[in-house]
This record gives structure tokens, sequence and C-alpha cells, in this order.
């Protein structure tokens, strides 16, 4: 299926999830929780169409067609 | 020990409960690479930091949510870029889930020209956040009655504006600076527009509890040099405000008494 991943056109697997997703993209494995299973912090968080999802809920939330995915994380700023 | 180093000691720095032994906050933007950024941070003596939050891009070389977790240096995410409430919520919604911390910088800009805060988003996104559980870090414009405005509404700090975002023009009203610490009961943390560590001090010799900064530091020639110039600064600053300053006088008022000096013919 298609989806927007921080403004750009993504395909992803059919009945993916946001772990799929967040896996795919950082390359990190992830337990159910939504925590990394390296035992460092991930610290990225998932909007989906302009809603965040919570890590807990990563692996429950299925990702449609056409879903509009933002994932951010911590970069310099003041 | 020291009279002076007992009182720095034992004059913490409490937000929301937690104690820092710094009251530099040192924001981490501005800086050209994140080596660079954790000497002057680590020089500055810092325990607490902004960030941003922003797309992730697999590209990105290093972590600097990691690095800050190596170091023991708390983060406070900001909001920097929403220009409305509705944009500074989610994107504080986002630093909750990210960074595991419901502490934000909330910042909602008018525009990109000044950078100044608009009053009026400001306003309407704290009460929203505090409405979600964030302790929020509003920073503000340099007025008195907004600042206490926010301070009612929840508010865990008031950050009023030196100067506007990475001018280096210093406290452009300190009178106003002044106002504010007197009438708020949260921590007031003078934020944005230092320049050099004589701001910093006299953002503390007013009444601040603490000083927020990042392009002082992060685009100053030397910043670990700069980070540890401010480090002394904040404290110097403290100490100042502390021990109490003699009055301002019209006329001179010697030291030397007059009685007893030696007679020439």
């Amino acid at each position: 299926m298609n989806i927007k991943l921080n403004g750009d056109h993504r395909s992803i697997g059919d009945g993916a999830s946001v772990t799929t997703l967040v896996t795919e993209l950082t390359g990190r494995g992830l337990d159910a929780s939504g925590q990394a299973t390296d035992g460092r912090k991930i610290g990225v968080a998932v909007a989906r169409n302009a809603e965040v999802v919570p890590r807990s809920q990563w692996a429950a939330t299925a990702l449609a067609e056409g879903d509009e995915l933002e994932i951010v994380t911590a970069v310099q700023g003041g | 020990m020291t009279p002076t180093s007992i009182q720095t000691q034992n004059d913490p720095l409490v937000i929301d409960g937690v104690e820092f032994g710094s009251r530099l906050i040192m924001g981490t933007g501005g800086a050209p690479s994140l080596d660079g950024l954790g000497a002057a941070l680590l020089a500055s003596g810092t325990e607490l930091t902004t960030v941003a939050m922003r797309r992730y891009s697999p590209a990105e070389t290093g972590s600097l949510f990691q690095l800050l977790l190596d170091n023991g240096i708390r983060v406070l995410p900001n909001t920097a870029g929403c220009f409305t409430a509705k944009d500074a919520v989610l994107t504080a919604e986002l630093a909750r889930e990210a960074l595991e911390t419901n502490w934000v910088k909330l910042e909602v800009i008018a525009d990109e020209h000044t950078l100044l805060p608009d009053a009026v988003e400001l306003v309407e996104a704290t009460e929203q956040l505090v409405n979600r559980g964030f302790k929020v870090f509003a920073y503000t414009n340099d007025d008195p009655v907004l600042a206490l405005r926010l301070e009612n509404l929840g508010a865990t700090a008031v950050m009023p504006l030196g100067a506007p975002i990475g001018t280096g023009l210093g406290i452009l009203n300190p009178h106003n600076i002044e106002l504010i610490v007197s009438r708020a009961s949260v921590p007031v943390v003078l934020d944005a527009g230092i320049g050099t560590a004589s701001d910093a001090a006299l953002a503390m010799e007013l009444g601040c509890d603490a000083v927020l900064l990042a392009t002082a530091v992060t685009r100053a020639q030397n910043p670990v040099q700069m980070g540890e110039a401010f480090k002394h600064a904040v404290v110097a600053g403290r100490l100042a405000k502390q021990a109490g300053r003699i009055p301002r006088r019209e006329h001179a008022l010697a030291s030397s008494a007059m009685e007893g000096r030696a007679e020439f013919l």
C-alpha cells in the first residue's frame, strides 16, 4: 500500500503497523510496548493523520492506504 | 570551605520539584556539530537543555537525545517554529511521546522576521497544554501583564525575552524584567537575546531564577570558552543579587575617612 511519510510517498507491505514502519525507518527492533529492544531510548514519536499515536499503541495500529505519517525526533534547537 | 561556596551549593534552582545545581539552561540550537555542542554543554555546566522536534532522518549521524542521556543532561523540548496554538499543542504531544517528558518550552511565534511570541496564541496554548497535563515553560514577551497571566493559567515557569531570539542585544528592558520577577511566584527564566556573559549576570542581578541561552555560546568564536564564561556569570550575578548591591547615588561618597589626615605645610 502507499502512504506518505514525512511528506514523501512511500510503499509499505499490506498489513503493516506503525511498529513495522518505525523499525523500517530506524533499523531498531521494538517490543510490544514500543520500546527499543536494544535497551536504549528510541526517541521518536509518531503522528498518523495529525493524531499522535502513543508508543504503547504502535503495534496495534495498522496502517491504511493513503495514511499520512509524521515521525519526529529531537534535533538541535534553542 | 569558604562561605561563598557554601552559599552556591545550598542554592539550587527548583522547577516542578526538580533541583538543578546550575542556573544556566543552555539550549542546543546553532551548533555546527554534535561533538562541538557536547563540549560546550559540558563546559557550561548546564543540567537542562532545550531541543527542537523535527522530522526523523535516517541520514542523520548521531543522536542528540542519546548525547544528552549519556551526559545526564535533562531535556526540555521546545515548540520552535510553531505559529499557532494548534501546532504547538501537537508538537508538545509529539515531544512528550518521543522524549518521555511532560515538560515543554512553549514557543508560539508571530512571524519569522521578529520571532516574537504571539501573545494571543501563547495564552491559548498555555491553557490547553496545562489542561493536558504538561508542565509549561512559557517563552514570553517582556510584558509583566502577560507574564502574570501565564502564571495564573498554570505555567510552571515564565521565560521573558531579553531581546529577540539570536540578536545578542542583551536585556533591552531591565525594568520590565525586574517587574516580572517582583510579581512572579513561579521561576522566572530570562530567555533569548543574551549576547555575552555580562548580560547573563545582569539577568541574575535583576532577580531572575535562571538564564536560558543557546546562540551566544554555540555561535561564539570559542563556544567551549564562552560556555564556561556563562557558567561563572550566572553564579556571579546570583551571588551579587543575594549580597545586596549598594544604592546608586548622584554624588561621590568617599570610602576613606577624612579625619586623621597628615597635614603638610
